[in-house]
């Protein structure tokens, strides 16, 4: 008989499903499958148990190969980079729980660092147009309960968050949305005719890097203004269709993605997404909402916004908490060479920056913290591989919608391994030790 | 435990009846206890030419959890130029009207406060606002749970079902580790799920079919049925619509009857909070068509004896305004065309946040404040008024010293309007002219801490001096002898010399010295099994939330590490 | 050799994500992210066969990749190489001082890659070009 484990959070994507079952091995310390999650929630538990999985923190030699060393070593050689460094880039904290982003904010306050996140590369557009413009927005049951109108622009939840559809978007019978997706009318706006534009009531193909301009008309059309034939690729009748589709709803809703922060106009695209959402409250309910991508990259940004006032983007250096993203954001600190060190936790920029910057990174003294061997890993000096979050030990997490979840821990990590928290409490008491010293 | 007596300084308490008298106070393991019970090892405090009050309790504020943060992360504009670092034991802080959790901690500290209400948190939501409040060092804290808007309260309420409601209210405290019952915008938070919102409190609920004054005598009998510590905290409907005085009357009045029950030595059934929100006469927010109604609402409220309410003064900042109110920040975001978030939560209720800038040569901010103002000079029973800024919706929590020298200084006030654009217009709408009324230190005690802590059935612990009650006291540097300057009132009460908190110093000669021993305050409220109420919530949780009912409640380890649970038996 | 331009675009696929929680230094993430989809009139354009390896340039990189039929199209002349190293060699850095590179819609070239040319796995790529050892 396998024990089953419910309700169990998955540490993945920002949807942070929290049904899954997970089924033990009798002594409980082995994995046998994963219910409920998708096809990569799945992996994320099932690879926790790989036998390849590296345990001990390695330390990179003149010679390039790896070197296995103590956590005492690592934690003494991550303290004294700190220690020695004028302006360290604690990057990263997204991929963990609020409990080592506590501890992490801390030490980021007594060592003087920049703190960012993996917002940075993902919805940082976000987090500024909303300091520009404010948000409306909702819980994902709101979407569930009352949506009747779904926008996905410049995002694929098909593929980037595979249940987001199924729980709280387009598939389920809310209390006002009975007829599940039936109750609901679904318009995809993407460049590509993705999986999720595939199974959308109106497609949208819009030209690639075109948002602001559609966004725009979109808002003449809700005032009956004249537009021109075609816009973004996009005819004109199209707009008005779509215009009339949301205003009709008795609630809309507009998820986006990346397509909308990474593409040129950036912040401005998302401004003018909050300013038609704003439009559409003038007519009938309507709400905007971020894919947000790591598990938990809203938690930073609240822990850090409680801390330091500030969602990413913290400059720690001078004492006191600054923020003003394009000089305090971890990219454009690594290609001008500002920052001494760089300690990585919880993100892998070495795969999702540009390779400008990992250049960078791999010229400066360096530490990660991943439970994988990644391409950070690869460009780091030291790599603390450490227990996972929502599956070897619990934590709180924020969904994308900003509920937080307490995850759960599942089965206990290999022997002798740390947590983040763990390893970051001891660094922040050597760090204090040194300081003293 | 170290042990503390204070000499030499003046002292206001009005539970103990003392009136500016110069009496020893002495702490001993945590608690008060009489000066003659401390040894001679105890610190002495030379409190000579100073004030010397019990710690201060605040019964509203936002200070904490999701909507606070909101505040926080979107307007970075509100930490320029007043960040500060680390020092000694304080971490680095920032922010004006949504300060970090740190800066909220020194700012109670030094303004001499032990315990904060947070005044809304979203049930849903409950381990944000307790992560922040784990995080707030020094200061005790509970917050209140909302339920005005709660899908189960409109269902059962609808058929008067005050049992089930009771034992839905008590389960939902304990899961989220809640304090009492705040109601806000009852029924118009609901409706506002569609863009409507309930403007009186005889609108029907979209779709619920039930209306506000159902709503809010619903939860009166809910509250006492279960006899907890503090009563149901109100927010009406039609906050801040000029000729609102009416709705605002109509509410109170349904408290009429009702009497408190329960072990925790309150008097009243309904807390009116931020009362100046809901005291306007008149049709627009012109010269020309705006009037106070503090006179009319205070008559009534003077009249009666179960109603408290807190004033909500406006300090006429720039503010960041905040609330579960989600159709009137909707209106304000109309209003002033600033940058607007909401926030709707499943089930249960919303928020909504808007920058907000009380400008002193309008009109109408300096009309609200003078409303505000009024509304505590006119109390007759100054344990049943509490001074708030509602902060920060009305004004900064760091601006209550302000608030005390304009209540406390005739002088201070005609200065205000001497200084207002629009101050003979003010003067003209408003009652404020007529009121040549001066608090007194023994008034602004009850109003700002004996009186509170009765309210939220927490005068067992704080509020007073008397030996048996927590160990918190503060020195003011005040000298009520010498003072004649109102700026020294303002200055005096925002940099305690002293304030001793569970019988640790947190301020040491005006400078913070400890982070404290903080605690989470939370209610345990026990009912009978309801096999009902449970089915309910099982559905709920299978059909319309998100969240799993495994996954709702939150856990004592991380969110709440040092509690104070407040058991309450209401299985009889 | 021909070669075309493409507009090129990244972003989250359901492999990309499934590969990588299994582990980045496998061969599976490589053949999950170290491919570029194009349309089959880009195809032409081109005249490469379906599922060989080409050399993609932009203003910024250049990084060997497997080109294969567009997943999610039709899009003529967008070019998708999921997120990960192989994008990240040709995406544009800059941020226009708001902190977030232009990770959508860098132009880029697409030709027939050399004989012996292969996709590197996502270490062996980062190494090689990160750790060089000539800076």
């Amino acid at each position: 008989m396998s024990k089953i484990v419910t309700d169990v959070v998955c540490p993945f994507c920002g949807t942070l499903c929290d049904d899954l079952e997970v089924s033990l091995s009798d002594d409980g310390k082995e994995i046998l499958e994963v219910y409920n999650a998708c096809a990569i929630g799945a992996a994320k538990f099932l690879h926790a148990q790989a036998s390849d999985r590296i345990t001990r923190p390695r330390r990179r030699q003149e010679d390039g190969t790896w070197k296995d060393i103590s956590y005492d070593e690592a934690v003494d050689y991550t303290a004294k980079m700190f220690a020695e460094s004028k302006k360290p880039l604690m990057y990263g904290w997204s991929s963990t729980n609020c409990e080592a982003q506590g501890v992490g904010s801390e030490l980021g306050e007594v060592v003087g660092a920049v703190m960012d996140n993996t917002a940075t590369v993902c919805h940082g557009s976000t987090l500024i147009a909303v300091q520009d413009v404010g948000v409306p927005g909702c819980t994902l049951g709101e979407i569930k309960n009352r949506a009747d109108r779904v926008v996905f622009w410049g995002c694929n939840p098909a593929h980037a968050h595979p249940r987001h559809m199924s729980r709280y978007s387009i598939f389920p019978r809310g209390f006002f949305t009975g007829k599940g997706a039936k109750s609901r009318k679904m318009v995809v706006v993407d460049p590509r005719c993705t999986d999720t534009a595939k199974t959308a009531d109106i497609h949208l193909q819009l030209e690639q890097g075109r948002d602001y301009e559609l966004l725009s008309a979109i808002r003449v059309a809700f005032r009956g203004e004249k537009l021109p034939d075609v816009v973004a690729g996009i005819p004109k009748e199209k707009i008005y269709e779509v215009a009339d589709t949301l205003k009709e709803g008795r609630f809309s809703v507009i998820f986006f993605g990346m397509g909308v922060t990474h593409s040129l106009g950036k912040n401005h695209n998302i401004d003018i997404a909050i300013a038609v959402t704003r439009d559409l409250n003038d007519y009938t309910k309507a709400a905007i909402m971020p894919m947000r991508g790591h598990y938990n990259v809203t938690g930073s940004g609240q822990v850090w916004g409680w801390q330091f006032g500030f969602p990413f983007c913290v400059d720690l250096t001078r004492g006191f908490a600054r923020y003003n993203p394009g000089e305090t954001s971890a990219n454009d600190l690594l290609m001008r060479d500002e920052v001494d060190s760089f300690f990585s936790l919880g993100s892998d920029p070495g795969a999702h920056f540009p390779n400008e910057s990992v250049k960078k990174i791999a010229n400066l003294p360096s530490v990660c913290i991943d439970p994988h061997i990644t391409p950070t890993t690869a460009v780091c000096k030291v790599h603390v591989p450490v227990a996972f979050v929502g599956i070897e030990v619990g934590g709180c997490a924020y969904r994308m919608d900003n509920v937080p979840i307490e995850t759960r821990k599942v089965v206990d990590p290999p022997e002798g391994m740390l947590t983040d928290e763990e390893f970051l409490k001891k660094v922040l008491d050597r760090v204090r030790e040194i300081k003293e010293a | 435990m170290a042990e503390f007596l204070v000499k030499n300084g003046f002292v206001y308490d009005p539970v103990l009846g003392i009136n500016g008298d110069m009496v020893d106070v002495a702490v001993r393991n945590g608690k008060m206890v009489d000066a003659s019970d401390v040894g001679t090892n105890a610190t002495v405090i030379d409190a000579k030419g100073m004030t010397v009050m019990a710690a201060g309790v605040d019964i509203h504020a936002h200070i904490a959890g999701p909507k606070v943060n909101v505040g926080r992360n979107f307007r970075p504009e509100d930490k320029l130029f007043n960040a500060t670092p680390g020092k000694g034991v304080m971490r680095m802080g920032g922010g004006h009207s949504v300060p970090t959790v740190l800066r909220t901690a020194y700012t109670y500290a030094k303004m001499g406060y032990g315990f904060a209400l947070e005044a809304a948190m979203p049930p849903l939501l409950a381990r944000h606002t307790h992560e922040e409040m784990r995080d707030t060092p020094i200061i005790d804290e509970g917050a209140l749970p909302v339920f005005g808007n709660n899908w189960f309260v409109l269902e059962y309420l609808k058929n008067n079902e005050i049992e089930n409601t009771a034992a839905y209210i008590a389960w939902l405290l304990r899961m989220t580790k809640g304090f009492g019952i705040k109601n806000v915008n009852p029924g118009g938070t609901e409706a506002w799920g569609w863009g409507l919102n309930c403007e009186t409190i005889h609108d029907v609920v979209p779709y619920f079919d039930i209306t506000p004054a159902q709503i809010i005598k619903g939860l009166i009998e809910a509250n006492e049925y279960l006899g907890l510590p503090h009563c149901m905290h109100m927010h009406g409907n039609s906050l801040g619509q000029p000729g609102n005085y009416g709705i605002t009357l109509e509410t109170l009045k349904l408290a009429e009857g009702y009497k408190p029950k329960g072990d925790f030595g309150r008097d009243q059934v309904l807390h009116n909070t931020h009362l100046q929100f809901h005291s306007y006469g008149g049709e627009s927010y012109t010269s020309k068509g705006f009037a106070s109604a503090s006179k009319e609402i205070m008559n009534y409220v003077n009249s009666v004896d179960n109603i408290t309410f807190d004033t909500g003064i406006v300090t006429l900042d720039e503010t960041t305004t905040m609330t579960a109110d989600g159709p009137f920040e909707h209106h304000l975001s109309h209003m002033n065309n600033l940058k607007w978030v909401n926030s709707d939560v499943e089930l249960e209720t919303a928020a909504g946040i808007v920058p907000f800038i009380y400008g002193k040569n309008t009109f109408i901010a300096v009309a609200q404040w003078a409303v505000g103002v009024e509304l505590a000079l006119m109390a007759k029973d100054p344990m049943r008024c509490f001074i708030t800024t509602d902060a920060p919706n009305a004004g900064p929590l760091y601006r209550y010293p302000r608030v005390w020298k304009w209540l406390m200084s005739l002088k201070a006030r005609d200065a205000l309007l001497e200084d207002a654009k629009y101050g003979d217009k003010v003067r003209n709408a408003c009652y404020i002219g007529e009121l040549d009324k001066e608090i007194s230190l023994y008034e602004l005690a009850m109003m700002t801490r004996a009186g509170c802590a009765k309210a939220l059935g927490l005068s067992h612990m704080f509020g007073s001096l008397k030996p048996g009650l927590e160990g918190d006291v503060v020195v003011y540097p005040y000298n009520p002898e010498t003072a004649d300057d109102p700026e020294l009132i303002e200055q005096a009460f925002g940099n305690a010399h002293t304030l001793i908190k569970g019988g640790e110093q947190i301020v040491k000669d005006g400078e913070i010295v400890s982070n404290g021993n903080k605690r989470t305050f939370w209610v345990n409220c026990k009912t009978n099994e309801n096999a009902q109420v449970q089915h309910d919530i099982s559905e709920k949780f299978k059909k319309y939330y998100t969240v799993t009912e495994n996954n709702y409640g939150v856990s004592a380890h991380h969110y709440t590490p040092n509690p104070y649970v407040i058991e309450v038996d209401a299985t009889k | 050799m021909p070669e075309i331009k493409l507009n090129l675009i990244t972003g989250r696929t359901i492999q990309q994500g499934v590969s990588m929680e299994h582990g980045k230094e496998k061969p599976a993430y490589r053949d999950a992210c170290g491919i570029i989809e194009m349309d089959s009139e880009d195809f032409k354009k081109l005249g490469v066969w379906r599922n060989t390896n080409v050399r993609v340039t932009s203003e910024f990189g250049t990084v060997v990749v497997k080109a294969i039929e567009a997943t999610q199209g039709p899009h003529p002349g967008l070019g998708w190489i999921p997120m990960g190293p192989w994008a990240n060699m040709l995406v544009d850095p800059n941020t226009y001082s708001m902190g977030m590179p232009t990770f959508k819609g860098t132009p880029i070239s697409v030709a027939g890659a050399k004989e012996g040319e292969q996709v590197l796995g996502s270490i062996e790529l980062i190494e090689s070009e990160c750790l060089g050892g000539e800076e």
